[in-house]
């Protein structure tokens, strides 16, 4: 499924996020939120104020009244927004499931039934060519299986019911036959389901960061309101009876309305823009992780490179043809099933225009590999039963005692071209037929197009790339090299796959994993950020905190910056909402003290227009920038891989000294409106 | 503002930045219990014989709820110490003046003031306290809170420098380190010093000098019970005396001046302070006893740079304190120098500026520069009286103690103060970053904001609750003997310096009441213990950490950009809290005078 980006205002949303904006004045859902609760006591206080205020200033403390209320109806429209682009992505994620569907024996009769709404006990038919839907045991049949996904063995195994083979995993294919599972684990959509309710809001637990946040805003909030409260005293002493609602005025104006107000929809954006990415995420601290990771561990089969290794070069032995080599090469692999005897085949046509050949009319038969030949190839008959020729192909050591047995001689150029392919990460193919040693196949790992740029772009992010690998030291190094990864493990086991995770995270790194296999699934549960291919077996899929639906292990490098965007987000609204506080301080303060110490008059730098209107354009400038800056809070402050120092320094000019002019051009403008249109 | 003041004040920096890495040096061997020094030979056997005393095992170390614990029980025991001293100061020996015991408030306040490092002085020195209490009651409090902060300051930095660790140093050995090592040593010189400048050190009862022109002054007219006879208004009534002898006040002052300066406490001898021909008698004198303010405050950044292994963040922290210093200096130089336009239009002014309440030997410039590295750190020492200053003038030294005295600080208190506020820099941005924010490796969690932010909210409940609890009762203001702002800006002063554990005053109000003394007495002790716990658990926090190594994605906590956003933080979330207060009192006071009218 590819998402589409949405328009920010979409109506569809728009709409019920009003109506919800008024349902989210409920005291119990506000109170969950200091900033915008006090916000609302205030224009509660200010709504009775509207009535024992004197008759003359009714008109401003209702016009109070209601921008205070429109800020906390703003805050509260922020988050509904958030939530309903949440349930839109959700909803089309459901129908984009729905396409894998499973088959659901119920009652005897087949149902179409959406592969992660399977129940446990469920029993599912699959035959050749379904994927089974979910882990479970084979009740009924017996069917050929590729495991690929979980063993990367590609041979086939065998699955039937009773017995220690009836045990089947989700993501795996059936090849032949049918077989009726009985599902074995928890309903499958526990992570869309989870993630659902995470981007709807209902059931969001705040990540660490937002709640160490919300700590500073709370007290914040509490320090202004003691400023508020103490100025009443001080007035009076002053001679100046500062009435309640003016206090509240400046109360809201004061705390930190802007990223309180936005702060929750900033967090269920992010998990939002998670979930655009095809991604289901257990939860938001684990969205949070991602950002903060700093080493990752990434498998090399499927990820850094296409996963098979694949045939680049002919090296003819001296005095023969590279056609000739091609010829042969390809008729060894005719029947060769595998990716590395396809890719030879493939290799052949590209480069010497070989057509593949059918089998009978050669009158070959296939001579397939073994543990014991360690080659495999094709023996010619002419006629009769005795082969008149026998090709093959195999690891040089093999070839070279199967030429020799055949009375033919190793050339010593061929020994050193294995030798050079060996040292290139490459893997030599010997290719023989009888005595003659014909030359030899370079086979490679092929790396995946782009995949440089996407570890550099890592490496600006501060992320460290660990390449893990079965292959020998040497191959593994020559891989390494060419996908620029800054380390590799190579002939990994799963055991030392935890203990570097382990080791990562003692010397203080956060670890971030991508892994499809059973074996897995211990590293992934040790990763800090563990992310399952959706083609995973179920028990990598449950040990990890995310899913790739798309089953994209580069995907990781977006979650990473979706976990550092609503970082930044809420790091440069926090910065912007307290730098505001300058220019209301110069609204406020200088209206307040007006009347009873003219003097002040210089420090109304604004030259606004009364102490009413210089005070309500305060309160709206307050209330307008939350509407303004939900784009923002939506689709995140940009982030850029150009070093810490750097974004601070950005991001700071922008909110920090941004915020600090931004207002005083804001609320003059209010001023010149509100007194323009006379109301005030 | 004259080119000697300009030569004065860059030979001032110079010089701290000269002493800056000796200091911290020093300090480096000195809160180390195994550090080594040149005074081992002579003071090792008699550390090691006061732990034998106090039964204190100097490598046991302590996590931090117990070093706390100690620290309190400390500061408890030596208040009630003090305020039994004071109590019984009539029967107790070395008291030639016949001086009577001191009152109850007034020995709560003044043992808390003392404990607290604050100093405040709500009695008059002369004639209130014997040498018995100056040297034993006071004195002793004068070294031990000021090892107690300096204690706190080394804890918490190794809270910050170790990680994976549970404690924090042991709070007997730093106690006694740095007084024997620091503290002591540096004021055995120093006192001497300040004797060689005239200053006195005897047990001579005062002298009577009779004066050569009989003076004539106003006095409270004493009804035949000794009570003051008030008028209708409830004024009291003044009469006229004439003066014909003077008592010239002795006593082993020079002792007392050098860690009162050293120690940030700040505690005249005298009641004029460091404005006393005796307290401060010369102009070295005056430039040693500024740079002594500031001496240990800025070698604690550099023993921050070592003990963090990051040199620059330590000299980016020094950097942020200059920056505000220098900032605070040609404020309060430049108003004082400015004058009052009043008297300008009366054609009365002084010709370098206001000198009111200044002293003529040390001018505008040097009056400027002590009101405000006294209040910087949390001294409290004067050498002219900053109620007399101009409104922006006295904005100064207000404004440095409602920042938190984070401007190189009272010993150690500075330190953390400061720290309090990278911390919260650190955390927002980290946060704008994109990363869960990081300080020198470790995460700022939920927790460390959380005691960042109480040790501020605390400052601001203490210092705005009193101040408005005082301003509307009889009496608060019934204690004030101005009006209008300037009388606002005395009562906020009062608990700013009280919380600020600052103990400069903007006189002008009588201090010495029941109810101020108790009052101002429990907002010295809230701004001093109630602080320090939520930083000792900050520590505490701190020390557990895992450090996870710096990579691109790691923002540096030194350089230009962590200096602007370090003093954006101190200005931004530090003062805004005292904005209104402030408008209330010394900003509206200057925009009035500036329209011709004072209090």
């Amino acid at each position: 499924m590819k998402s589409k980006a949405r328009p920010l205002f979409d109506w569809e949303i728009v709409r019920p996020a009003i109506g919800d904006s008024f349902k989210k004045l409920n005291p119990r859902l506000m109170v969950k939120n200091p900033v915008m609760f006090v916000t609302m006591v205030g224009a509660a206080l200010t709504t009775i104020g509207i009535f024992t205020a004197e008759l003359g200033l009714r008109g401003f403390v209702a016009q109070l009244a209601i921008w205070l209320w429109f800020t906390v109806l703003f805050a509260n429209f922020a988050e509904a927004m958030a939530e309903g682009r949440g349930k839109a992505q959700a909803a089309s994620l459901r129908r984009a499931r729905k396409e894998t569907m499973a088959r659901v024996l119920h009652n005897g009769r087949e149902q179409q039934v959406p592969a992660p709404m399977l129940q446990k006990g469920d029993t599912v038919v699959c035959e050749s060519g379904d994927i089974i839907p979910a882990d479970g045991d084979v009740v009924e049949g017996i069917a050929s299986v590729d495991e690929a996904a979980i063993t990367g063995e590609s041979a086939p195994v065998i699955r039937e019911s009773g017995g220690d083979r009836s045990a089947v995993t989700g993501g795996t294919r059936v090849l032949s036959d049918r077989i009726v599972i009985r599902v074995t684990t928890e309903k499958g959509g526990g992570f869309l389901d989870r993630m659902i309710a995470l981007v709807e809001g209902a059931r969001r637990q705040k990540t660490p960061n937002e709640i160490a946040l919300t700590i500073l805003l709370a007290a914040l909030t509490f320090i202004f309101l003691l400023v508020c409260v103490t100025l009443r005293p001080f007035g009076i002493y002053s001679g100046t009876l500062f009435s309640v609602p003016v206090l509240i005025a400046l109360l809201v104006c004061l705390i930190p309305t802007t990223i309180g107000g936005l702060l929750s929809a900033i967090g269920i954006a992010g998990m939002d823009r998670v979930l655009q990415r095809n991604v289901l995420a257990m939860s938001g601290r684990a969205v949070e992780a991602a950002g903060d990771v700093d080493v990752l561990l990434l498998d090399k089969t499927g990820t850094i490179t296409l996963g098979n290794r694949m045939a680049v070069a002919f090296h003819p032995a001296p005095g023969i043809s590279p056609n000739d080599l091609a010829a042969f090469a390809q008729l060894s692999s005719l029947a060769d099933e595998t990716p590395e005897g396809r890719s030879i085949v493939v290799l052949a046509k590209e480069k010497f225009g070989l057509r593949a050949r059918e089998m009978h009319e050669l009158e070959a038969t296939f001579v397939p590999f073994t543990a014991q030949t360690r080659m495999s190839g094709v023996d010619l008959h002419a006629n009769g039963s005795q082969p008149t020729m026998r090709v093959r192909k195999g690891a040089a050591e093999a070839v070279r005692s199967f030429v020799e047995s055949a009375g033919g001689a190793f050339p010593q150029p061929v020994a050193k071209t294995v030798d050079e392919i060996s040292h290139r990460g490459g893997t030599p193919l010997v290719v023989a037929s009888d005595m003659m040693t014909l030359g030899t196949v370079e086979l490679k790992d092929v790396v995946k197009g782009g995949i440089k740029d996407r570890f550099a772009h890592l490496r600006k992010m501060g992320i460290k790339t660990v390449m893990i690998t079965g292959d020998n030291p040497l191959t593994a190094a020559a891989i390494a090299a060419e996908a620029g990864v800054d380390d590799f493990m190579a002939q990994a086991t799963p055991e030392q796959k935890l203990q570097r995770i382990r080791q990562e995270q003692a010397d203080g790194h956060l670890v971030a994993m991508t892994g499809d296999g059973t074996n897995d699934a211990p590293a992934l549960a040790q990763a800090d950020v563990g992310v399952a291919m959706n083609t995973g077996t179920q028990a990598a899929r449950e040990a990890g905190n995310m899913v790739d639906l798309d089953s994209n292990p580069t995907k990781l490098i977006d979650i990473v910056e979706i976990g550092k965007q609503m970082l930044i987000t809420r790091g440069s609204l926090t910065t912007f909402s307290i730098a505001n506080d300058v220019a209301k301080y110069f609204a406020i303060i200088p209206a307040m003290l007006m009347g009873t110490f003219p003097a002040i008059a210089p420090l109304n730098i604004m030259h606004l227009e009364s102490s009413t209107s210089a005070i309500l354009s305060a309160v709206i400038f307050n209330a307008l920038i939350i509407v303004a800056l939900i784009p923002l809070a939506l689709r995140g402050v940009a982030y850029r891989p150009i070093g810490a120092l750097a974004i601070l320094q950005r991001n700071l000019l922008i909110y920090g000294l941004g915020g600090v002019m931004v207002p005083f051009v804001g609320i003059k403008l209010v001023d010149l409106i509100i007194t323009g249109i006379h109301l005030i | 503002m004259n080119p000697s003041g300009w030569i004065q004040f860059a030979v001032y920096i110079v010089a701290l930045v000269i002493i800056t890495k000796p200091m911290g040096l020093y300090l480096m061997q000195v809160l180390d219990a195994n550090g080594r020094t040149r005074l081992d030979p002579v003071l090792r056997p008699l550390e090691r014989g006061t732990y034998r005393v106090m039964g204190v095992d100097p490598n046991k170390e302590h996590d931090w709820k117990q070093y706390t614990f100690a620290m309190l029980l400390f500061s408890l025991i030596g208040c009630l110490f003090t305020y039994a001293i004071l109590r019984l100061q009539n029967i107790l020996p070395l008291n030639p003046q016949g001086l009577a015991a001191v009152s109850p408030d007034c020995s709560f306040n003044t043992a808390t003031s003392f404990t607290t490092n604050t100093n405040w002085q709500s009695y008059v020195g002369e004639t209130t306290m014997s040498y018995f209490s100056q040297m034993v009651g006071l004195a002793f409090h004068n070294f031990v809170s000021a090892a107690t902060g300096i204690a706190i300051a080394a804890a918490l930095v190794r809270g910050i420098a170790r990680h994976s660790a549970q404690t924090i140093g042991n709070f007997w050995v730093d106690l006694v380190r740095v007084t024997y090592y620091l503290l002591l040593p540096i004021c055995l010189v120093f006192a001497v010093f300040l004797v060689s400048q005239g200053m006195i050190q005897n047990f001579k009862p005062y002298t009577k000098a009779t004066l050569v022109e009989p003076m004539k002054v106003q006095v409270e007219k004493k009804s035949a019970q000794g009570e003051t006879i008030k008028d209708a208004d409830g004024k009291a009534v003044m009469e006229e005396q004439t003066v014909t002898e003077q008592n010239i006040v002795q006593g082993p002052m020079a002792s007392q001046v050098a860690i009162k300066m050293l120690g940030t406490n700040g505690g005249g001898y005298t009641n004029a302070n460091a404005a006393h021909p005796f307290e401060n008698p010369t102009p070295l004198s005056n430039v040693l006893q500024m740079l002594s303010i500031f001496a240990i405050g800025s070698g604690l950044t550099y023993y921050l740079g070592r003990m963090v292994k990051n040199q620059k963040h330590g000299w980016t922290v020094w950097a942020v304190m200059l920056a505000l210093f220098v900032g605070g200096v040609l404020l309060a130089w430049h108003s004082e120098a400015a004058g009052n336009p009043i008297h300008h239009s009366l054609g009365v002014a002084a010709a370098d500026g206001n000198m009111e309440g200044k002293e003529v030997r040390f001018g505008i410039f040097n009056s400027a520069l002590f009101a405000t590295i006294t209040t910087d750190a949390s001294c409290g020492a004067v050498n002219s009286m900053h109620d007399s200053f101009t409104p922006l003038g006295g904005f100064v030294p207000l404004f440095n103690i409602e920042l938190g005295e984070v401007i190189f600080g009272g010993v150690g208190a500075g330190l953390y103060g400061i720290l309090v506020f990278v911390v919260l820099a650190v955390f927002i941005a980290g946060l704008m970053v994109g990363r869960t924010p990081e300080y020198l490796g470790k995460k700022i969690e939920s927790y460390d904001v959380k005691m960042s932010m109480l040790a501020l909210l605390i400052l601001a409940i203490d210092i705005l609750a009193f101040s408005a609890w005082a301003i509307v009762n009889k009496w608060g203001t019934g204690a004030m003997n101005n009006s209008g702002p300037h009388g606002f800006s005395e009562i906020l002063y009062a608990y700013s310096s009280g919380t600020g554990n600052n103990g400069s005053a903007f006189a002008g109000i009588s201090a010495n009441t029941p109810w101020l003394n108790t009052t101002i007495g429990f907002a010295m002790l809230i701004g001093r213990f109630l602080m320090i716990v939520p930083i000792l658990a900050l520590a505490g926090s701190l020390v557990r950490k895992k450090v996870t190594p710096a990579s691109a994605g790691t923002f540096p906590v030194h350089g230009g950009t962590f200096f602007i956003l370090l003093i954006g933080t101190v200005l931004l979330i530090g003062a805004l809290n005292f904005v209104p207060a402030l408008a209330l009192g010394p900003i509206v006071e200057h925009f009035l005078m500036q329209g011709g009218k004072l209090f």
